[in-house]
């Protein structure tokens, strides 16, 4: 076995002994307490429902994902658009950074349903925009961090170089904060799928994840409910490790910055 | 005929220069009535105690402060067209290269500024590799380096550009004795070859008498050059630090610091001499 074939093992086995462990657990606890399904469905139950329902739940995570991922593109945009004037206009970013600590404070999905009554029941908008506004904040400040970082040396050795401020920033600023982008973009990329799957909770369109949970659980369907749940874990996974191999591929072994 | 010529300006000259600075608390005489002329070529060290403001006075003579008196002159002109048509380069204690390009792309970075080409960049850079000793790295980051050779890095980059004066903020500060005395050598090897003055900071007695033509002793509060200890070592080789000359120069450049007359060179060599025999 070669080294780093080695160290994914090791990186790997001890999660993975514990989620086996952990199901294992849950699935006897069930059995051994003959604990009734609308309190706790067993793992196999809701493996067996996964099944079952499979097409639907993936359809369902379709939409939700899609969802998630406009919100979290637009949110990272805008984030790193009002972080670079936040970092280059001072009294801009006096201005803008409480608003943002202010949003950060706010859950927000408690906007869900503000938004979902501003348009049509028909609109995959509302949604969007929860997302979006929830995958901002983390970028937003992880990118203006990392603007702002300018250590006294670099400072005096670009202005031994008679460099002007496009130049600092083009040439420290910007690879500077780019690996705290990728760290904001990771801590966004799981929330934009919280938010995209918790914002219909609130009404609007139900095509996502979020309206299966809830429609289930009204069905009495707990085994479903839960099988929609996984699916929604599944597709918060796969965001994280999207934004962990985009961070991969464009910082190569460059390394991670402290948070 | 131009004037520069035939007698080229000194590449610094300090004249009455004083620097005042003003915080909250009051106002600081940082620096006061600094005169040194430091010629083409020549190697003068600054040393003194911590808050003597030797390290201000550098950055005055590089333009990134501007002294509240005095004048300063590089090259015989003012230090802010001198830095903006890059007359010198610069290092500082910490190496302050940019992580994430190579040891090349971190040498060519000053050329690349001043929109140098590419292929001319790359032959500079290539150069300054080899005149630093550090062949085999070219493409290596800084975080793979030690520390000696992120500096060797940080003075092949204010070599980049062949300035005629190099500014020296204590860059073998934090490096240990045995690495800090090789590049000591290196130094005083790459200061010859190029030809450039330099002015170079440091706390330590021996590395300014091993590296200088001329050691300025400054003393604090005011911060003020007390003393110019000329030091004649001849050329520099490893030996130099066991000859008597060598501590005779550090007795007078520590008498100084004490801020005692300065003993005659060859007094003190007889005394290291009587020293010796005694031994």
């Amino acid at each position: 076995m070669n080294l780093t074939a080695r160290r994914a093992a090791d990186n790997l086995l001890p999660p993975l002994i514990f989620g086996v462990a952990f199901i294992a657990a849950w699935q006897l606890l069930v059995r051994a307490f003959n604990i009734r399904t609308f309190v706790l469905p067993a793992p196999t139950d809701i493996w067996t429902a996964f099944g079952d329902q499979h097409s639907r739940i993936t359809t369902a995570a379709g939409h939700s994902g899609l969802n998630a991922l406009v919100g979290l593109i637009v949110g990272a945009v805008v984030g790193v658009l009002l972080a670079a004037i936040a970092s280059r206009i001072p009294i801009l970013g006096g201005a803008i950074t409480p608003v943002v600590a202010g949003l950060a404070a706010l859950p927000i999905v408690a906007l869900a349903p503000l938004l979902n009554n501003m348009y049509s029941p028909l609109s995959t908008l509302p949604r969007r925009e929860v997302v979006a506004i929830s995958a901002f904040v983390p970028v937003f400040f992880n990118v203006l961090r990392g603007l702002s970082q300018l250590t006294p040396v670099h400072r005096e050795l670009m202005q031994s170089y008679a460099a002007s401020q496009t130049e600092v920033l083009r040439v420290i600023r910007i690879p500077n904060a780019l690996p705290h982008f990728f760290t904001g973009l990771r801590v966004a990329s799981s929330l934009a799928v919280i938010a995209a799957v918790v914002s219909e909770y609130f009404g609007g369109l139900q095509d996502g994840l979020g309206s299966r949970i809830t429609s289930s659980v009204g069905a009495s369907d707990y085994a479903a409910a839960w099988a929609s749940v996984l699916g929604a874990v599944v597709l918060g996974l796969i965001f994280y490790v999207g934004a962990l191999l985009l961070e991969r591929l464009v910082l190569g072994n460059r390394a991670a910055p402290a948070t | 005929m131009t004037e520069t010529a035939e007698t080229p300006a000194p590449a610094v000259e300090l004249a009455g220069v004083g620097k005042i600075f003003t915080a909250r608390r009051g106002v600081v005489e940082a620096l006061q009535e600094i005169d040194l002329t430091i010629a083409r070529g020549e190697f003068v060290a600054l040393i003194g105690p911590s808050g003597c403001g030797k390290s201000t006075l550098l950055r005055i003579i590089a333009d990134l402060l501007t002294p509240t008196a005095g004048t300063v002159l590089v090259n015989g002109k003012p230090a802010r067209r001198a830095r903006l048509d890059q007359d010198y380069g610069i290092a500082f204690q910490q190496a302050g290269l940019l992580d994430w390009r190579t040891v090349q792309a971190n040498i060519e970075l000053p050329l690349e500024l001043h929109g140098i080409d590419r292929g001319k960049r790359r032959a500079r850079a290539a150069e300054l590799i080899e005149l630093v000793g550090l062949g085999e790295f070219a493409s290596h980051r800084p975080p793979q380096l030690s520390g000696g050779m992120q500096q060797r890095v940080a003075i092949a980059r204010a070599l980049a550009e062949s300035p005629t004066l190099l500014l020296m903020d204590e860059p073998f500060g934090a490096l240990d004795e045995m690495t800090r005395e090789r590049m000591q050598n290196e130094l005083v090897r790459i200061a010859g070859e190029t030809g450039a003055a330099v002015v170079f900071v440091t706390h330590s007695i021996p590395e300014a008498v091993f590296l200088s033509d001329r050691v300025a002793v400054m003393s604090a509060r005011p911060g003020r050059i007390s003393d110019v200890v000329p030091v004649d070592l001849g050329a520099r080789t490893d030996d130099t630090r066991e000859e008597p000359r060598f501590y005779a120069a550090i007795t007078q450049v520590r008498e100084a610091l004490r801020g005692r007359p300065v003993p005659k060179t060859a007094d003190v060599e007889a005394s290291v001499e009587q020293a010796k025999g005694a031994l």
